[in-house]
Parts: C-alpha cells; sequence; structure tokens
C-alpha cells in the first residue's frame, strides 16, 4: 500500500520556493529519512503531508487530501514536530486524559506502561518537566495511538545522547512493525542511519537524492586511499575527496568494492559524510549537517 | 437473506451513527474541558469575587447590631433588603464581562503563542470542533457559572441574615416574603443569558475572530477598528452612535430588555421580563448572524495558521 504519494509538489512563501515540485512515493512498512541543510523545504514537505500548510500539485496521504481533511487524517497519522509543543500549562494526567478523549485510537495502558519506564510523574505539569522528558511524554502518547503513519520533524532536537539513543531505540523495538510507516527528518544522521530503510536528500526545495539503504549501502563505498595509489583512486572519479590527518579519503559511487579494495581500507561511508559530498557537489557552499 | 440483512443493516446504521455522533460530541467535550483546565480563573474568578462579598458581608451582618433596630423597620422596604444581593449580582455582571472579554482576546492566540497548536493540530479535533468549543467558554460556560456562583453566594447570604435574625428573636419571614428568592435567581438568569450573552455575542466573537488572526497584542487590535469607526464617525457627522453601540453591547444595555423604570434592578421582582420584544428586536438577530459569521471566519482561519 501507498501511505504517501506525491507529484509535483510545490510551495512558494512570496518569492521563496520551499519545495520546487517534488515527486515522492512512500510504500507502507518503511521508515524514509528525509535530510537537509537549514531551509532545504523539509519542514515544509512535512507540513504539507500533515495538512497544516497548503501546497500545488498532488498529494494524498493515505488516500485523502491532507489540507481538507487534515482532522481525519489525524485518527491515522501521529507527528511530533521540531519544537516542544505539548502545552506546558498541562499535567500530565490531564494530556493522557485529553489524548484518551479525543483520540479513538489511544491505548492508555501502553501509555502508562511507556511511563511507568520513565521519571515522569502523572501530576507533572509539562513546564516542569526536563527537555528529554517531555519528548518521552510525547512520544509515550504518540506510540499508544494504532497510527499507520508516523511524522518526526526533528523529534531529538536538543537531547543529549543518552535520550536520543533511548528515543530510537522505544521507536524500533516497540512501536516500528512492517504495517507501519515512519517519514522523519533530522540534522543528527548518525542517530538514524542503522534506523532507515530508506533515504532521502533535499536542497533547495527539490530532491538531491533518494534511495533504499540496501541501494546506498551497495552504491556508495569509501575508501582511505594508500598515499602511493592516490593518482590511481582519483582516475577512478570520486564523488568527493576529503583530507583527514594528511590522508585522502575518497567516496566512490557505483565502483566495484574488489577494484577500490587494492587502493586502500574499504568502508560503507556514514550518510553524513555522503550528505556533505553531495551538496558540496550542489550548492557553492555546503552547510553543516551535523551539530 | 432480505429480512437477514436488514436488522443487520439497520444495526450497522445505528452503530455508524451513534460512533459518529461520538466522534462528534467527544472531541467536543474534551475541547472544552481542556479550556477549563487551562483558564481555571473562568471559574476560579468569580468564585473568588462572590467569597470576597460574602466576607465582607459576613463582617457586616456581625456588626449590624447597633443598627438592627431601624432595620427591622426598613425589613419592609424591599430594596433595602435586596440591596447587598443586587450589588453581589452586579459584581457577577461585571466579572463575566472581565473572563470573557480576556479569554476570548487569548482563547486562538496563547495556542499559536506557545506552539501547542501543532499538538492540538495532531489530533483528529476539527477547526470547527475547537472554535466551537472555545465560543461555547464566553457563551455558555461563563455565564451559567457566574449565576451559579451569584445564586450559591446568595443562598449563603440568605441563610447567614436569617441565623442572624433568629439569633436576635426577631423573624425572618419579612426578609424570605421581600425577597422572592426564586423569582429573584430566575431572573438573574434571564438577565445574564440575555443582556450579558446574547446581545453582546458579536462582541465576544470579534474577539474570538481577532485572537485568531493577530500575532500579537490582540485586544488593541480588536478595539483599533472600533476606535477608528468612532473618531471617522465622530469628525465626520460629530456624533458618537457607533461607540455608544459598541459600549451597549459589551456592558448588556439592550433596549429591548425592559428594566420597568431605569432605577430598577433586573432581579427585581417588579422588572418587567418581555421576552417578545427581546427576541423580535432585529438589533438581536443581527447582531447573532454577524456573531455567527466572525466565528465561521475564525474556524477558516484557524485551517491557515500555525505557531508564531
Amino acid at each position: 500500500m501507498t501511505v504517501i504519494e506525491a507529484r509535483g509538489l510545490r510551495k512558494a512563501f512570496g518569492t521563496t520556493i520551499a519545495l520546487d515540485g517534488i515527486d515522492l512515493r512512500v510504500e507502507e512498512g518503511r521508515i524514509l529519512g528525509i535530510i537537509g541543510p537549514n531551509g532545504a523545504g523539509k519542514s515544509t514537505a512535512l507540513n504539507a503531508i500533515l495538512g497544516l500548510t497548503q501546497y500545488q500539485g498532488d498529494l494524498r496521504v493515505l488516500g485523502r487530501d491532507p489540507w481538507s481533511e487534515r482532522d481525519q487524517l489525524m485518527r491515522d497519522v501521529c507527528f511530533i514536530a521540531d519544537v516542544a509543543v505539548l502545552p506546558r500549562w498541562m499535567r500530565v494526567s490531564q494530556a493522557l486524559d485529553y489524548v484518551a478523549g479525543v483520540h479513538p485510537r489511544f491505548d492508555r495502558a501502553k501509555a502508562e506502561s511507556f511511563l511507568a519506564r520513565t521519571d515522569i510523574q502523572r501530576s507533572s505539569r509539562i513546564k516542569e518537566l526536563s527537555k528529554g522528558m517531555v519528548t518521552q511524554l510525547h512520544l509515550a502518547l504518540v506510540m499508544a495511538i494504532d497510527a499507520k503513519l508516523l511524522v518526526l520533524d526533528e523529534p531529538t532536537l536538543g537531547l543529549d545522547i543518552l535520550y536520543r539513543k533511548q528515543f530510537y531505540d522505544s521507536l524500533l523495538n516497540d512501536y516500528f512493525d512492517r504495517s507501519r510507516t515512519i517519514v522523519v527528518t533530522t540534522h543528527q544522521v548518525e542517530d538514524v542511519q542503522n534506523v532507515l530503510t530508506d533515504l532521502m536528500f533535499i536542497n533547495r526545495g527539490r530532491i538531491v537524492l533518494a534511495c533504499s539503504m540496501e541501494e546506498f549501502e551497495s552504491r556508495y563505498l569509501e575508501v582511505t586511499v594508500r598515499p602511493e595509489q592516490v593518482a590511481a583512486a582519483r582516475a577512478l572519479r570520486p564523488v568527493n575527496e576529503r583530507q583527514v590527518f594528511g590522508r585522502s579519503i575518497l567516496l566512490f559511487d557505483q565502483v566495484g568494492r574488489q577494484q577500490l579494495a587494492a587502493l586502500g581500507d574499504v568502508r560503507t561511508p556514514s550518510i553524513a559524510d555522503l550528505f556533505v559530498a553531495v551538496m558540496g557537489n550542489h550548492a557553492s557552499q555546503p552547510q553543516g549537517v551535523s551539530k | 437473506m432480505n429480512t437477514q440483512s436488514n436488522p443487520m443493516a439497520e444495526s450497522l446504521a445505528s452503530a455508524a451513527a451513534s460512533s459518529a455522533s461520538t466522534s462528534v460530541t467527544r472531541p467536543f467535550y474534551w475541547s472544552v474541558r481542556r479550556e477549563l483546565w487551562e483558564n481555571r480563573w473562568i471559574y476560579l474568578g468569580p468564585a473568588a469575587v462572590a467569597a470576597v462579598f460574602l466576607l465582607g458581608f459576613l463582617i457586616s451582618t456581625i456588626h449590624l447590631p447597633a443598627g438592627m433596630r431601624g432595620m427591622s423597620i426598613d425589613l419592609h422596604h424591599r430594596d433595602a433588603i435586596a440591596a447587598p444581593y443586587d450589588i453581589l449580582a452586579g459584581l457577577m455582571m461585571l466579572t463575566t464581562i472581565l473572563v470573557n472579554v480576556f479569554y476570548c482576546a487569548d482563547a486562538l492566540y496563547g495556542e499559536r503563542r506557545d506552539h501547542s497548536i501543532l499538538f492540538w493540530k495532531s489530533m483528529p479535533v476539527s477547526d470547527l470542533t475547537t472554535v466551537l468549543a472555545k465560543a461555547s467558554i464566553p457563551l455558555v460556560i461563563v455565564p451559567l457559572l457566574a449565576w451559579a456562583t451569584a445564586v450559591a453566594a446568595q443562598c449563603v447570604m440568605l441563610l447567614l441574615s436569617s441565623t442572624a435574625l433568629l439569633a436576635r428573636g426577631s423573624s425572618v419571614l419579612p426578609l424570605w416574603t421581600e425577597l422572592s428568592f426564586f423569582r429573584m435567581s430566575l431572573l438573574l438568569l434571564y438577565h445574564i443569558v440575555t443582556a450579558h450573552t446574547l446581545w453582546p455575542l458579536p462582541v465576544y466573537c470579534w474577539l474570538l475572530l481577532v485572537s485568531g488572526w493577530a500575532r500579537r497584542a490582540t485586544l488593541l487590535w480588536a478595539a483599533l477598528p472600533a476606535v477608528a469607526i468612532g473618531g471617522l464617525e465622530a469628525i465626520v457627522f460629530r456624533t458618537w452612535h457607533f461607540a455608544a453601540l459598541v459600549g451597549t453591547r459589551l456592558i448588556g444595555a439592550a433596549p429591548a430588555i425592559d428594566f420597568g423604570s431605569p432605577d430598577t434592578f433586573p432581579t427585581n421582582p417588579m422588572t418587567h421580563i418581555t421576552p417578545f420584544n427581546f427576541l423580535s428586536s432585529p438589533e438581536l438577530w443581527f447582531g447573532l448572524a454577524l456573531g455567527a459569521a466572525f466565528l465561521a471566519a475564525a474556524v477558516r482561519l484557524r485551517r491557515y495558521q500555525g505557531p508564531i
């Protein structure tokens, strides 16, 4: 089943083009990571998918038009946005009561059992919780909803590494199954490298790269080239070259592993390395990928 | 086959209908509850005003013995007995206006300012449900709460006065007959519903609309057009009709609500209530239509709005 299908998705704010004709197709059971520099159009794309912003072009999410059917769509779609959006005045128990009250697919017992594993008190107000705890609470609420699509827009922004690891572990172990679909944007690319099934780079409102993670691993190889073989390696047309501690590291697209092994140490690149390489080729000033 | 499928289809239809009705009423109910969680002053405000007034009333009742003899003559005069009750009712009306104005100015603004609109919009609750739930606070919840608080406080006052009178061996009969408590409560309810809910309805709906549009200083943005139109009228025509119109709407002075004489308080049993005059006045229906238009615009606007 196709969960998200977009054709020629466009959105402009005045003269700034946020989305410049994006074609996108996300099948059920995938975990898609959308990676891009600040202002690339990631959040705009997610907002269009969630029915929070108007757009031009065709977009169907679970067979619905998000803009005109947002409240219907939200029975099957959950999202956590990049800023802390849980109302600060609310108590944890009230948040549970409210979601249980309005959401037909919320399993309160499930949310309670997630919360039992944290230090969050039912009587606390959300403004009294740490940033990590607020994210844990939001995740507990969202994971207890039997939704088909989960959209995460920078869900772990500003969290320390322990919370971030725990976040993705919970997501994979307690939530994700093959019938659910997750779309996530993040700058903390290293956190999601082993989580994603699909990868998409987006820059200036356009898709720069889209592939599955299997494809990513078979296509891209990174070689720490021995100094005497740098010239030979460069002849194979690497997509990127960088220097680390005086050694050349070259990134290749669709060059055989055996061929590269003769040049030096071969490994699968990190998403961050590929991102820097691809964005460097597409933009004159590549922007930082991780914080 | 047909005989079997019919009851089945009916039960399916009724199940669908009941789930459709719960899918409308449950989000509405919880949306109203969340407003009360967030804005506790909606009920704490009137309660606090009533509590302070009761304290003053208690003190005056205890300190009354010197004037008690004089008061027993006054007891046959309705106005003297009812004065504190009327003052309390008036305070409740004033509290209603203040609570409503401040609530409406923040209702669709606060959720955008604190980014929680993204959370509310991630729930299967339509913009229509949200706006109607917010509108029900000034148009249903606050008036009923203010009325219930007033009646409860007046009950306490009646008991206090009766106890004080009995303690001095006086009769409580004049107090109870002159006050006609039940009628007074009904009149207060009528007055709150007509003069402080239906009549100022367009003002509250306008405030809700502006709160969903303005990026800051909602009360200022809400007042500016009224000031501008009023000022323009004053300069061009040397009249103040528009300012008077908005003012009377807000304070609940409806010409079609007949008070008998200008000095009579609405809870006085001598008040003429003329629901027909009120309900047949075109100004009322014009105001209600305008309010509905403002609400419809607010619903439409919320679709486009995100955090600010």
